[in-house]
C-alpha cells in the first residue's frame, strides 16, 4: 500500500512506536526525542532532539524514521535536528518511568532539576526497592547515566541522570 | 568585519576548544587510573565532540561555501586552529589532567550560563544544552581536585604542581579582541573581563578546600586567537587528521 496523503499527526503516529536504541523499551516519543512532524514544500518535516548533543543514536533514530515512512510510500522525509528547546528527562513520561525501572534502570527522582544533582542524593535500587545505594560514578554505560551500586541486593545499576 | 564573518570566527573558536579537548581526552580512553575513571573522562570527551559538531556545524553552515564541519574540523593547518592554548596540553600525569579540567570546566560554566543570553539563536540554544553537561565535569574536576588536593603527601605535591604548571594558560580564557568586542556589542557575544573574577572566586574556593594555593598570576601564554599555539597542537593534529589526509574523502 502506499501513502501519498497522510496528516503530520498519522506520520507522527507512525514513527512514535520507534525504540530508542539504547535502551529498547522505551520509544522516541516516551523519551522526548520525537519533537514534531510538518509539511512543507510537499515534504514532511521530521524534527528531533538529541538527549545529550553527542547521543550517538541520532543517525540510527534518522535512519529508520526514513525507513518506517518509505515502506508507506512516502520518500520525501527531511529528518531535522533541533537543540532548542534543550531536551530534558521532564519530558519522560510517567509510563516511561514505569518501563524504565522494570528494565532495571533506576528512573530520574525529579521532575524538574535546574539543580546538580549530589551524591548523597537518595536512589532507590531498581532490583529490589532499597534505598541502601551509593553513587560509583557520575558516568555511567552512556552520556545519559549515572552507575550505582545496592548495598542490600549487591547488585550494580544504572540511575537515568535528572537533566 | 560583518556579524557573518565575527559569528563565523565566534562559532569556530568555541568549537575547536571543544574538539581539541574533546581529542585529548579521548587518548586517555582504556588508560584511566580505575575502570569508573576511564569512562567518566571518556563520556567528558564525548560531550565535548558533540559540542564540536554542533559548534563546528553551526560556524559551516554560517560560512556557506560548501564546507561541512568535518571539512572544517580535519582540514585546517596548525595555525588556523584557535582553540585556547590550555585545553591542547597534554594529559601528563592524572593531576595534571584534573588541573585542566578544573580551570576549563569553571571557565566554560560560567562562559556558557552567559552564552544562554545570546541574541544569537542557535548560539544561545546550543548554550543551553552545553550548560547541563558541563556542570558534571565541572563537578567532576572539583571532586578529584578536592581529593587529591587534599589526600596524600604525594596527591597533594603532584596536584599542586599540576596546578602551577597549569596557570599561565588561564589569562588568556579572558582576552577580548576585536571579534569578542564586535559581537559583545551586537548582543551575541560574552563580556569575558567580569566573567575573570568569578572564576578567579570559585577556582580558589575550590583550591582552598582542597588545601592548595592558588598560584599568584605571572606571565601568561597568549596566542590562540591569532592562531598561534604550544608545540602540543601539531603532534595532536598529526594524529587527529592522519586519516583524512592519508585518505581524502574516506568515509565509513
Amino acid at each position: 500500500m502506499v501513502d501519498t496523503e497522510l496528516y503530520p499527526d498519522q506520520v507522527y503516529d507512525l514513527i512514535s512506536v520507534i525504540p530508542d536504541p539504547e535502551i529498547p523499551v522505551i520509544t522516541i516519543k516516551d523519551l522526548g526525542i520525537l519533537r514534531a512532524v510538518r509539511i512543507e514544500d510537499e515534504e514532511y518535516i521530521v524534527t528531533i532532539t538529541p538527549t545529550y548533543t553527542a547521543c550517538p543514536a541520532m543517525g540510527m533514530i534518522e535512519d529508520q524514521i526514513k525507513e518506517i515512512l518509505s515502506e508507506r510510500g512516502i520518500k520525501k522525509v527531511k529528518v531535522e535536528l533541533t537543540y532548542s528547546p534543550a531536551w530534558t528527562t521532564d519530558w519522560l513520561s510517567y509510563e516511561a518511568k514505569i518501563k524504565l525501572k522494570q528494565y532495571g534502570i533506576a528512573p530520574p527522582n525529579h521532575s524538574s532539576c535546574s539543580h546538580m544533582f549530589d551524591a548523597s542524593e537518595k536512589v532507590i535500587c531498581p532490583r529490589c526497592n532499597s534505598k541502601q545505594t551509593e553513587l560509583i560514578s557520575r558516568f555511567g554505560s552512556t552520556a545519559c547515566k549515572a552507575l550505582y551500586k545496592c548495598n542490600s541486593c549487591k547488585e550494580t545499576f544504572d540511575l537515568f541522570k535528572c537533566h | 568585519m560583518t556579524t557573518k564573518e565575527a559569528t563565523y570566527t565566534y562559532a569556530l573558536r568555541l568549537g575547536d576548544d571543544a574538539l581539541i579537548l574533546g581529542h585529548r581526552l579521548s587518548e586517555l580512553c582504556s588508560r584511566g587510573p580505575i575502570l569508573e575513571e576511564d569512562l567518566a573522562l571518556t563520556n567528558i570527551s564525548l560531550d565535548m565532540i558533540g559540542r564540536a559538531q554542533a559548534l563546528l556545524k553551526y560556524a559551516a553552515d554560517t560560512e556557506n561555501n560548501g564546507n561541512t564541519e568535518d571539512d572544517i574540523a580535519y582540514r585546517r593547518a596548525e595555525n588556523h586552529y584557535y582553540n585556547h592554548l590550555l585545553v591542547e596540553q597534554p594529559n601528563g600525569d592524572f593531576a595534571h589532567t584534573i588541573a585542566r579540567q578544573l580551570l576549563i570546566s569553571v571557565f566554560e560554566y560560567l562562559f556558557y550560563t552567559e552564552l544562554e543570553k545570546s541574541r544569537d539563536e542557535n548560539l544561545s540554544a546550543i548554550a543551553k544544552k552545553v550548560t547541563k553537561e558541563v556542570k558534571y565535569h565541572m563537578q567532576h574536576a572539583i571532586d578529584w581536585t578536592i581529593r587529591l588536593g587534599d589526600g596524600t603527601n604525594e596527591s597533594h605535591k603532584r596536584m599542586q604542581t599540576a596546578i602551577n604548571d597549569m596557570w599561565m594558560y588561564s589569562g588568556e580564557l579572558f582576552e577580548m579582541d576585536e571579534v569578542d568586542q564586535y559581537l559583545f556589542r551586537e548582543g551575541v557575544a560574552v563580556d569575558l573581563i567580569p566573567l575573570k573574577a568569578h572564576w578567579q572566586n570559585r577556582i580558589q574556593t575550590v583550591l582552598t578546600k582542597a588545601t592548595l594555593v592558588t598560584p599568584e598570576d605571572g606571565y601568561m601564554q597568549t596566542g590562540s586567537k591569532k592562531g598561534v599555539h604550544s608545540e602540543n597542537l601539531g603532534h595532536i593534529l598529526s594524529e587527529m587528521q592522519y586519516l583524512q589526509r592519508s585518505y581524502p574523502d574516506a568515509k565509513w
